[in-house]
Parts: C-alpha cells; structure tokens; sequence
C-alpha cells in the first residue's frame, strides 16, 4: 500500500517536474522521437523529394546487406579506428607521464599538445589536405618524395588515421593526467624501497592504477572513431580514386541520407552502425571485468 | 660510477628532447597553414626552388580578400550566435534538471533519469534524418533556429550536472529551508551558484563542441549567408580548393578566434573539456 505524499512532498515533487519538464520534453521530440522514426524509416523507401514513404519491408536491408560497398566503408572504418584508437593512446600516455613530473614548461607543453581540440577538424583537415599535396605538398618536398598520401588507395587510410592521431593525443593527455593524479604518491614511495623505480615502477604500479582511466578512454575513443565523419568528408575529394577505400560508413550515411535523398537507405545504414556500436560496447562490457584491475 | 645527478640530468633532457619533437610535430601543421597564407598562389605552387617561408614579401592582405570574398562577418556572426544559444539553452535546461535529479524526491525519478541515461547510450547519428525532417518541416531550413535545434537540450549536460549537485553538502539546503525560502529561492540563491563549476565546464564543453561540428550545419544551412565557419570552410573549398593561399587564409581565419579564447582560458578549457569528457 502506498503512503500518501505529505503537502510538502507534493510541493516538493511539483517543483521537480517542472524542473525537469523542458529537459524531457526536449528528449523525447529531439531523441526518443527521432530514435524509433528513423527505425520506421529503414523500412521505408523515401518517395520522390521526401514525400511519400512507402513501407517496404526488409527491402533496404537487403540491399545495404548486400552491396560491397557497405562491407568496404565498415572495413575502412575499423582500419581507421585500429590506427586512431591504439597511437592515439599510447602516444597521449607516454606525454601524460613525461607531464606528470615536475618539468619545467610543462604547461606551455601541455598548451601546445592539447590545441587541436580547439579546432574545427574541417580546418585541420584542409591544413593537412595541402600538406599531403603530392606535387606541392610541404611533405613530399622537405622529405624529397613523391608519395601520393591521400590518392593512393593502399596509403590514404593511414594518412587519415595520421591526421586522426594528431588531433586527439592532446584530449587523451588530459584525461590520462587526471587519472595519474589520483594515484597515491605513498604507492611509489613502497615500490621504490623495493627497488622498483622508472620503468618497472610504470609497469607494476602506473598501468594497473590507471587501468580505469585507459579503459574509459578506449571504450569513448572507439566509439568516437567508428563515427568519424568531417576528416574523410574534407579531405577525400569526390573524384579521389582513394574515396572507396577511405570513406567512412558514416559518410556514406551522410552521402545517401542527404546528397542523394534517399534517406530510408541513409536511416538503413545507421541502424547498421548502431547495431554494430552496440556489439562492440557489449564485448568491452565483458571485456571490462579481466582488463581493469580493481583493488 | 656515474653519480645520481648526473643521471637524473640526463634523463630531464631526454623528456625534454621527446616533448620539443612532439611540440613540433604539433606545431608544423600551424605553422604552414600561416605561411602558406601569407604567400602568392604562384609562391605556394613552387617546388623548385621550394620555399618555407614567403619570398616575395609577406602578403597579409591575402586576409582580407578572403575575409570579404567569403564573407568572414556572418560566418562569425552566425557561428557565434549559434554557440551562445547552444550553451545558453543547455546550461539552463541542464543545470534545471540536474537539480531535480540531484536534490528533489519525486515520484517517477529513476525512471526518468534512466531515459536520461540511455539517451548517452545511443549513438547521435540516429538522430539526425528525423530532426532534419523537423526543422524542414517547421520551415526552418537556413535559420539561426535550425542551427540551435538538437542543442536545445542535454541528457550529457544534465548528468554532469546532476553529479554536481549531489557533490553538495545537505545542511545548506536543510538551513535555507529554515529560513522559509522554497524550493524556486532555494534552487537560484544557494544551489545553483555552488555549481558554477560544473557550469562553466558544460558551457566550454559545448560551445566547443558547437563550433566543431560539421554535419550538421551542412546539413540545414546550405546557404553561405547562414551558416557556420566549419560548414563554410567546406563550401569554400569545393568551389575554390586550388587556390592554396586562400584556402589556408580561410582556415586560419576559422581557427583563431577559438585559439585565442583558449590560450587566454586555458585551465578552464582543459578542465571543462577533461571534466565533461571524462564523465560521458
């Protein structure tokens, strides 16, 4: 049986809802509404000029299942996530730790490594746009090469995950440094009468204490990374015989859903992308229990 | 045998040996965006002999044909407009509800707080058509409105905040319930200037984020006149890409004006952008 709320509980309560009235509502027209129509639109074929959808069936999914396409621009996005996501954090680490000493300019440093967070990546990725240029670009003229960076089908991929790598190490700093912070100066005292000190000292005491951190910044830059969209779109021109084995499965969402219209197929795609996502979080969920340590 | 500080020296200019290349490595891409800039076309385009920096005198008008023939001034205006909307409307809606599920009992919470929850779960991207369709609908294709209209509210925003005002201790809310003052009076004099932090950290967390995003703004403002840097930067060089000096003229003018707030804010940036971003 419930109890009945008391005048001040209701006054109380009242207080809340209205508190938390625009957020929901909000939520549910930008979100929850947006959420369950664009999975009634991967079952629709979008009529001419938007209007029109008529319900047909798995029909989308067919196709989107089908073509190589999709298959390839999935690959790509994992190509891309396996050079962001690992350099990306190694790299932010080995920066973290060398910052987490008393140095001196270490914040000018960290003002430095931490600016591309600050910029748009459609500017970033136009600056090295020109300074992949195979005839002019500053690259291949300083190291006298010819390489084609971003044309060549076999090298582009790693020449955006570059481009990637270099705009995130500055964000994955940050939060490495927070998680260094929190570990117990006393740790390193005990270790060091042991003998362990330096490397050891990183190995025994640094990486299990921040195992949570690494793990977090894993699983967000994963997901960041298999929704990357603004480096393929500014850098890849659509001529670029590159594009096929560069494009992103969210570009190809962009290019569907709103160069061509078709945004059953656009809504299709991402419901494969999301279906994908959640794979990948539900594997790191499992993974979670044996690769954080926990004391 | 080598003494300890000799070691200790050595080891100093090695960390700072791998963060003066880093720092460079940084660097270079800004600073050839500026150099580039500054040269002519003809300049830019010169592999032999390939020159680092402009030979032919420094060209800082290239600035200013490209600040008017892009139209630099409702790029700004429109993209500033657009981030203070966006962290007006999400700050407030944020730092409202997040009281709520903070410090309030109502019946309903969990369950409300839980839609609040599974909203960060779910990639943005799903989003996107509907709320195109929305705004399209609405007739709202190439306005301000459309450009703020996924911002309007935050389920990222309210869960920072929530935590916030659960850091908060109980017995200043217990004396100014004391003192009369209801819920509404206790929420804006006592609770919410105590969040401030959290406040500032959402409000730099989303006006970066704002002025980063691309999809969007290509998306509803196709227009040059209304729409943002990101988006204009990539209209500009669909249709004028090999004009190298321009291009990065354009993409200087587009990065700076953030640069220079960060640079001038910096312990609040890092801390508002680790803060929020460690807690997605």
């Amino acid at each position: 049986m419930k109890q009945k709320m008391t005048v001040a509980e209701k006054r109380e309560a009242r207080w809340a809802y209205l508190f938390v009235f625009p957020t929901m509502l909000g939520l549910i027209v930008l979100n929850f509404y947006p959420f369950f129509n664009t999975i009634y639109q991967s079952f629709c074929k979008t009529g001419d000029f938007g209007k029109g959808n008529k319900l047909v069936g798995l029909l989308n999914y067919k196709m989107v299942l089908t073509r190589a396409e999709t298959w390839q621009s999935l690959w790509n996005t994992v190509k891309y996530a396996i050079i962001e996501v690992p350099f990306g954090i190694v790299i932010a680490l080995l920066l973290a730790v060398l910052l987490n000493k008393k140095i001196a300019g270490r914040s000018i440093y960290r003002t430095i490594f931490f600016l591309p967070m600050v910029c748009a990546p459609a500017a970033v990725a136009m600056v090295w746009k020109w300074l992949y240029n195979t005839q002019f670009g500053l690259l291949n003229n300083v190291f006298h090469t010819r390489i084609e960076w971003i044309s060549n089908p076999k090298i582009a991929w790693i020449s955006i995950g570059i481009i990637g790598v270099w705009s995130i190490i500055g964000y994955n700093m940050v939060l490495f440094i927070g998680g260094l912070q929190e570990i117990p100066g006393d740790y390193y005292e005990a270790a060091s009468i042991d003998g362990a000190t330096g490397v050891r000292a990183f190995f025994n005491i640094t990486l299990p204490l921040l195992s949570p951190t690494t793990f977090f910044i894993v699983q967000t830059r994963i997901i960041g990374a298999l929704t990357i969209f603004d480096l393929m779109f500014m850098v890849m021109d659509k001529t670029n015989v590159a594009l096929p084995k560069v494009q992103s499965i969210v570009y190809l969402f962009y290019q569907y859903a709103f160069t061509n219209g078709d945004k059953g197929y656009g809504a299709t795609l991402v419901m494969v992308l999301v279906a994908f996502i959640m794979i990948i979080t539900f594997i790191l969920q499992k993974a979670e229990k044996h690769i954080v340590y926990h004391n | 045998m080598e003494g300890y500080a000799a070691k200790q020296r050595r080891t100093t200019i090695l960390i700072h040996v791998i963060l003066i290349v880093m720092s460079f490595i940084m660097i270079v891409p800004f600073a050839w965006m500026i150099l580039t800039a500054l040269k002519t076309n003809q300049e830019a385009i010169s592999v032999s002999p390939f020159y680092i920096l402009p030979h032919n005198g420094w060209h800082w008008e290239n600035f200013g044909t490209v600040w008017k023939s892009y139209n630099f001034l409702i790029l700004y205006k429109n993209t500033l407009l657009m981030i203070f909307w966006r962290v007006v409307c999400a700050v407030l809606t944020a730092t409202m509800a997040g009281y709520a599920f903070g410090r309030l009992k109502f019946p309903g919470k969990n369950f409300l707080f839980s839609l609040v929850l599974v909203q960060m779960m779910i990639p943005a991207q799903i989003f996107i058509i509907p709320q195109y369709l929305m705004v399209s609908k609405m007739g709202m294709l190439n306005t301000q409105f459309g450009l703020v209209f996924p911002g309007l509210v935050t389920a990222f925003g309210t869960y920072l905040l929530k935590t916030g005002f659960e850091g908060l201790p109980k017995d200043l809310e217990e004396a100014a319930m004391i003192d009369g003052c209801n819920i509404g009076q206790r929420f804006l004099m006592i609770m919410m200037p105590l969040t401030k932090s959290s406040m500032v950290s959402l409000g730099i967390f989303t006006a970066v984020f704002a002025f980063k995003d691309l999809m969007w703004p290509m998306i509803v403002c196709t227009n040059a006149s209304t729409t943002t840097l990101s988006a204009g930067l990539a209209k500009m060089q669909g249709q004028y890409g090999s004009d190298y000096p321009a291009m990065m003229a354009a993409a200087t003018l587009a990065v700076l004006p953030m640069i220079v707030i960060y640079v001038i804010f910096q312990k609040q940036f890092v801390e508002g952008i680790a803060t929020s971003g460690g807690k997605l």
